[in-house]
């Protein structure tokens, strides 16, 4: 009886979107991008005049990193970053507070092959975590990705060394890196006058050292994010602290 | 095309929530959703015979795709998995408290305790 | 019938790639919400998003592509696998 309403809420769920929904969007492939607003910001220009863009020969502009969605995440809509950062300690204090089960922590088995394989292995992932956050300007990636790269390398070492414990130094990091992008963002109103504002000078495009504050804000994301994952599931693991 | 996928996925996330009993089934519905809505968003920014929008040597025009609709998605991507953290460590307090992670039998044991 | 057969002529290889990963992904999330065990509806889960980061690579967004390859199939299967375990340990006791 259960399944026969689950199928007719969702049929009917169905035929409304694409009866009356659908005809409304654009077709697929077919955008008007000189309408969208996308168009400033792809071609940096949201408050100059239209000037085109090119890969290592502009200079000074609006915004200066090659990576243009890197650009609307850090530097136009740095709020909604901001935004974001604080959802996700929010729910990693969540599963701090919530963790205090009185139960033995989970225990596995260690696998020889699994012990040697993730000695040779470990800095190898965390050097490619480091590698995607620090060039997030220039191809795709950023502070999120890095951030869980990092941290699912913590992960296997948790798997394959039983008495493996994400100490105190990683809530240390996650705090001194989330207070360092309020930090970075009060400069930016205390020189320019704006809240998150970008005050360093954005050099050419392409170039490891451009675009203003964008790498480190992204290197502290990057910091933050992988120390906080990592000792989520380094709480989901431990149980009460007996 | 694609929004036909992304949706159809949506009703089927649907049917799981309303139709199993079992907590943990509904929680694997949601983030079903939240994949097919996820790509829901970045199909409505795709143009056919455009690029990455990323800045290199092998675009020498802008003739990108729309980066806005990615630009939230990267956002919601991480959200969605913060959410499911603190639903999991729930249904973990749930079951120590009643001893299943079952609807109907928390129902009933909620009726015995009262 | 004609209408079909046309309908198959069409299709660019774009389509094919769609109809072929969205297919997939519809089955395995069948799966996922129909399965006997809850173990088998994780896996499925983690095989629907891996699926994602292939449709998400076809339509241009390598940055979405990255970020839920890393956070799909890695830690969400991590963190519902953790849940699991502590709600098995319960019940042996």
């Amino acid at each position: 009886m259960r399944r026969i309403w689950a199928i007719l809420i969702s049929v009917v769920f169905l035929h409304f979107f694409i009866g009356t929904y659908f005809p409304t969007l654009p077709e697929f492939g077919n955008i008007d991008m000189y309408r969208r607003v996308s168009f400033d910001y792809i071609s940096k220009s949201t408050t100059t005049s239209y000037q085109p863009v090119e890969y290592k020969k502009s200079k000074g502009l609006e915004d200066g990193s090659a990576n243009v969605v890197t650009s609307i995440v850090v530097n136009y809509r740095s709020f909604d970053t901001l935004g974001e950062v604080t959802v996700l300690f929010a729910a990693a204090l969540g599963v701090g507070i919530l963790a205090n089960i009185k139960k033995r922590r989970i225990e596995f088995e260690e696998h020889k092959v699994l012990s040697v394989a993730t000695g040779m292995i470990f800095p190898l992932i965390l050097v490619f975590g480091t590698y995607v956050f620090v060039h997030g300007h220039l191809t795709p990636g950023g502070g999120f990705p890095g951030g869980t790269v990092i941290a699912l390398g913590f992960l296997l070492l948790m798997l394959a060394k039983n008495e493996f414990k994400v100490t105190d130094a990683a809530k240390h990091t996650e705090q001194v890196a989330g207070s360092g992008y309020v930090l970075v963002g009060l400069i930016g109103m205390a020189v320019v006058g704006v809240f998150l504002a970008n005050f360093l000078p954005t050099g050419t495009i392409g170039n490891l050292f451009s675009a203003g504050v964008v790498p480190i804000v992204y290197t502290l994301i990057g910091f933050k994010v992988g120390a906080e994952l990592s000792s989520l599931v380094s709480d989901m693991r431990e149980g009460d602290k007996v | 095309m694609i929004y036909y996928i992304a949706f159809v996925l949506i009703g089927i996330g649907l049917y799981g929530i309303v139709s199993q009993k079992n907590l943990f089934k509904q929680l694997v519905s949601l983030t079903i959703i939240d994949t097919a809505v996820n790509i829901f968003i970045v199909a409505l920014g795709y143009l056919h015979g455009a690029e990455a929008p990323v800045y290199s040597s092998v675009t020498p025009l802008a003739n990108f795709v729309d980066p806005l609709p990615q630009a939230l998605v990267l956002t919601a991507i991480v959200i969605s998995v913060g959410t499911l953290a603190v639903a999991a460590m729930l249904l973990v307090h749930i079951h120590e408290e009643y001893g299943s992670v079952d609807a109907e039998e928390i129902r009933a044991a909620k009726e015995v305790i009262e | 019938m004609s209408k079909l057969v046309e309908f198959f002529m069409n299709l660019e290889l774009i389509d094919w790639i769609f109809y072929l990963v969205g297919g997939l992904m519809v089955v395995f999330s069948i799966f996922a919400v129909e399965a006997k065990r809850i173990f088998d509806s994780v896996l499925a889960l983690s095989a629907v998003s891996l699926l994602s980061v292939l449709l998400f690579i076809v339509l241009k967004a390598p940055d979405v592509a990255i970020t839920e390859a890393a956070v799909g199939s890695g830690l969400a299967s991590a963190v519902m696998i953790f849940a699991l375990f502590r709600m098995k340990a319960g019940e042996k006791k």
